[in-house]
């Protein structure tokens, strides 16, 4: 059995083979996931939010946010000794569960996450490799650092590999 | 979230009131629907992290039946009616009289899917009728919708709201039940209630215990 890192919701965390790591239940969040191939390192972040600017709170946890969570994870995985030139990434999540005819900007808010997030990767300049985002539905995820796949779970569909 | 510090117990107490009058409301309408003993626990009031409500909702695996409505008016907010999957489709059988009719199978028809929607757009509608006419506030819910998916992924849309003011949310959860025989009852679903974050001191304000600054 290999251990496996959980990340919450508004969370991130990072993993080294054996582990691998997890998040659950994502709905209109976004699962992002930086990995470096040679070192085998990779983070998660489990992104609530598009901005950081959407902050009503005096003190903010970064990890909810697109642009802020994934400066953090940047952070950590270069301590951890990843080279940043390497890192490449892999998103999942950003459903639109329910839809709603008088709708809100925030039940937009899983395509609004998603933009988000490949913004700021983009300005990372980390380069997206695969995705499996919008839809639906409620997705359960985990990455592999030893073989950079990601297994996403949906009720309906099953188990697939991106 | 600053307003959590000010909450004193008996605003807890208020807000279990609410849920206590609301549920009750919806389990009568339920009673009335199937013609059977429909009873209710005492509702609890959770301040909780957004991973506490994880186990709320019974695990992160869990997979529910959901029809999720936004409160407008006065006090928003938003609520969820969830049921567990095989509940929902023995409801669903029970109100069409379609014994096909599975959950656990899509795809799912769109009668009996309309038919759970329904049922939920009655009890939400009870629950919030009941919560609008004690607290006198104004009160009116959006078109209800449904979802068949993972609990935590649809509970995490009552969180958006309260995300942007802090990590904590505060769920008032009401259980009901159906009596089988005298002395066994089993869960039909879970009311959720989760006012926005600015909406707290209005209910608290409308039943005359105002948060002191």
């Amino acid at each position: 059995m290999s251990e496996i890192v959980k990340v919450g919701m508004a969370d991130l965390n990072v993993a080294k083979p054996p582990q691998k790591i997890r998040t659950s239940g994502l709905g209109s969040c976004v699962g992002v996931i930086i990995y470096d191939e040679i070192l085998k390192v990779c983070g998660m972040a489990h992104v609530m939010l598009p901005s950081s600017s959407l902050a009503k709170a005096d003190s903010m946890n970064k990890a909810k946010y697109a642009d802020t969570a994934l400066e953090v994870l940047l952070d950590k995985l270069k301590s951890n000794g990843a080279n940043q030139t390497r890192l490449k990434a892999k998103l999942a999540g950003g459903a639109q569960m329910f839809k709603f005819s008088t709708s809100s900007e925030m039940m937009r808010i899983g395509p609004r996450n998603v933009d988000a997030v490949k913004e700021k990767l983009k300005e990372l300049r980390i380069r997206i490799v695969s995705e499996d985002v919008g839809g639906t539905s409620g997705r359960t995820i985990e990455f592999d650092p030893e073989t950079s796949k990601l297994s996403i779970r949906t009720v309906s569909q099953g188990v697939s590999e991106i | 979230m600053s307003f959590i510090n000010r909450i004193q117990p008996h605003h807890l107490d208020i807000l279990k009131e609410v849920g206590n009058i609301g549920a009750g409301h919806a389990a009568t309408a339920l009673s009335k629907l199937l013609n059977k003993t429909i009873d209710m626990k005492v509702p609890s009031v959770r301040v909780t992290s957004f991973d506490g409500i994880t186990e709320l909702v019974g695990g992160s695996d869990n997979v529910v039946a959901a029809i999720f409505l936004r409160i407008e008016g006065e006090a928003p907010g938003n609520m969820f009616f969830m049921l567990p999957v095989n509940e929902a489709t023995r409801l669903i059988q029970y109100l069409t009289g379609d014994e096909d009719f599975d959950l656990n199978h899509p795809p799912y028809s769109e009668l009996g899917l309309s038919a759970l929607q329904e049922l939920g757009n009655i009890l939400a509608g009870s629950y919030l009728s009941a919560f609008s006419d004690f607290t006198k506030l104004n009160l009116q819910p959006s078109v209800p919708a449904l979802s068949i998916d993972m609990a935590i992924a649809i509970l995490s849309y009552g969180l958006l709201e309260l995300s942007q003011v802090g990590d904590y949310a505060i769920v008032i959860d009401t259980e009901i039940l159906e009596k089988i025989d005298e002395n066994s009852q089993k869960t039909t679903g879970h009311f959720f209630l989760l006012p926005d974050p600015g909406s707290y001191e209005k209910i608290f304000q409308a039943l005359g215990v105002p948060i002191n600054e």
